[in-house]
């Protein structure tokens, strides 16, 4: 039995080539990197050359300006935190937007807590911010603007390089979340101008539990972990040399082919954007139709809840990410599509769809008609549907 | 995530559907997900002769709703009122902890219908439901916890009766 994975947002699988490179570091049974032997030296070289093919994948001018950690949530942590508790003697005041990963929003709040102040600001319907209004929310205290690359909800890219010149020129701190961009778009951090950019190596085909921080030489940064002298000081802690190694082997193979991958997503995200009105009918697309990633669409299904869609899908083997309040933990509609401006019950029926390049076209086709068949019996069940569609 | 029972009801959901001139209509909402059930009766000799439903809701309001007709249908009134959040749980063999709210919709759909139905027959006017807000705040302004529902206080970041961390707003 195959399943259609439709959510690659969530984790994208291991490479071949990832799982060969990190089978063949288990047999070499290497030893600490920070040891001064031989055995330590061998294992200081294979660190090296992962932190070298993923600084390539970013460009970053030099790899020293990757610190690899355990993932997306430590490396923003670690960018905020760090930021905040370095530049603390020249303020206490932190930009970011509304619709940010509760990483982000989480570290903030422990900062708040602590008698710093956040300013967020706004996004528009497909849930872009206005870069005037971050320029508008920069005061003399500002010490970090924190804007995330792509948004895990909605897929919608955000004006990068727009926003950084604006924190640069105002000489803030700029840092953006990619977690989701890097390993589907090009990214440059040379170019966009950031000074620190977290990633994390499952987004790309690597082992869950590795990632990065990007950090341009010069930002005053502390260290989220406190120890030992690995990495410069930037993080202490005996690396997982294991995933380490498997993400750079990640990072390798997806910058050779990140264009034909990306090309082929769009051309499935483009399929599905085109049959869908023929598919079902009131619906909202929250994805902005230019500035997105190629392989996610954000589609709010009205009068019918998320979480049911998804089980029916599941019945038939199709894997979908679902917003909907009633999937969460905390039961709440998703900050991300209140941000948008949908109401409680449009947000209740929202999927997200993210694809892979393993996907096909064909298996796009067997998800448009199990959608249909699902969006029609719910529709039945739901007092909402029959209220509209009596008028 | 849910047991084969629910899973069951969820698939194949029991006296879905609009009984036409009902003798009772209840309308519930959960304003803190936006669930929404609404349950008709057909009563004979204060008897629920026959029951249906309509949901918006996730796998478990669904399968509560359904599991909640088979309950209540055939049964005398006075009886079907006695029907709890708990009894409809409990026959579904169980919902996950941050589900058992959606099995309060249930019960408060079923009450209310009956409520409707005795008010209709005691020649009280049937109250216009509101339609701009599509939910009724079933518990008024206060805060309740979404995994056991019991009253919490405003802003509180754990509930004290089955201990669950909160989120902040609440």
């Amino acid at each position: 039995m195959k399943i259609i994975n439709l959510d690659q947002i969530s984790s994208k699988p291991l490479l071949a080539e990832v799982k060969a490179a990190m089978i063949d570091a288990l047999n070499k049974d290497y030893h600490n990197p920070s040891s001064q032997h031989k055995s330590g030296e061998a294992a200081a070289e294979a660190l090296e050359k992962a932190r070298n093919s993923v600084s390539e994948l970013i460009n970053a001018a030099m790899p020293k300006e990757v610190v690899l950690c355990s993932g997306g949530t430590e490396s923003i942590n670690h960018a905020i935190k760090g930021v905040a508790l370095a530049n603390a003697d020249k303020g206490k005041h932190i930009v970011t937007s509304n619709i940010e990963h509760n990483a982000v929003i989480k570290s903030l709040k422990r900062l708040q807590s602590m008698g710093y102040k956040v300013t967020s600001v706004s996004v528009d319907t497909k849930g872009r911010v206005n870069p005037r209004e971050v320029a508008d929310a920069i005061s003399d205290t500002t010490i970090l603007v924190s804007i995330m690359h792509s948004n895990n909800e909605t897929g919608t890219i955000q004006p990068i390089e727009e926003i950084a010149e604006i924190a640069h020129e105002k000489k803030v701190i700029f840092h953006t979340d990619a977690v989701d961009s890097v390993g589907m778009v090009p990214i440059d951090v040379q170019k966009m101008g950031v000074d620190l950019l977290s990633f994390s190596a499952n987004t790309f085909h690597g082992p869950a539990g590795t990632g990065g921080l990007y950090i341009r030489r010069g930002t005053r940064v502390f260290p989220l972990l406190d120890g030992g002298v690995q990495k410069g000081n930037k993080r202490a802690g005996t690396e997982n040399l294991i995933g380490i190694i498997g993400m750079g082997t990640a990072a390798a193979v997806t910058r050779q082919n990140l264009d034909k991958w990306s090309a082929h997503c769009l051309s499935l995200k483009n399929k599905l954007l085109k049959e869908l009105p023929d598919t079902i009918d009131h619906y909202i697309i929250n994805t902005h139709p230019e500035h997105s990633l190629p392989n996610m669409v954000s589609v709010s299904i009205q009068f019918v809840e998320g979480e049911s869609v998804m089980l029916m899908l599941d019945d038939q083997d199709i894997a979908v990410s679902t917003r909907s309040a009633c999937a969460t933990g905390s039961l709440r509609a998703s900050h991300v599509l209140i941000s948008l401006g949908l109401s409680h019950a449009d947000a209740q029926g929202t999927l997200v769809l993210s694809f892979g390049k393993d996907n096909t076209a064909e298996e796009i086709t067997a998800f448009l008609v199990a959608l249909k068949n699902a969006v029609a019996t719910l529709r039945d069940i739901s007092p909402l549907y029959q209220k509209t569609s009596q008028g | 995530m849910y047991n084969k029972v629910v899973m069951d009801h969820f698939r194949n959901p029991r006296n879905v559907g609009v009984i036409e001139n009902a003798d009772g209509i209840g309308e519930v909402g959960n304003p803190l997900c936006g669930d929404m059930m609404t349950i008709y009766l057909k009563i004979t000799d204060e008897k629920i002769e026959d029951i249906k439903f309509q949901t918006f809701g996730c796998g478990s309001a669904i399968a509560v709703s359904s599991m909640l007709t088979e309950i209540a249908k055939g049964k005398p009134i006075a009886e079907a009122k006695q029907i709890t959040n708990k009894d409809v749980a409990k026959a579904l063999e169980g919902l996950p902890k941050n589900k058992l709210h959606c099995s309060n919709l249930g019960a408060d759909a079923l009450h209310m219908a009956i409520q409707d139905y005795e008010d209709r027959k005691a020649g009280k006017k049937r109250p216009e439901t509101v339609r701009d807000e599509k939910h009724e705040h079933t518990h008024g302004e206060n805060c309740y916890c979404p995994y056991c529902d019991i009253e919490i206080e405003e802003g509180s970041t754990f509930c004290k009766a089955c201990h669950s961390s909160l989120e902040e707003e609440h």
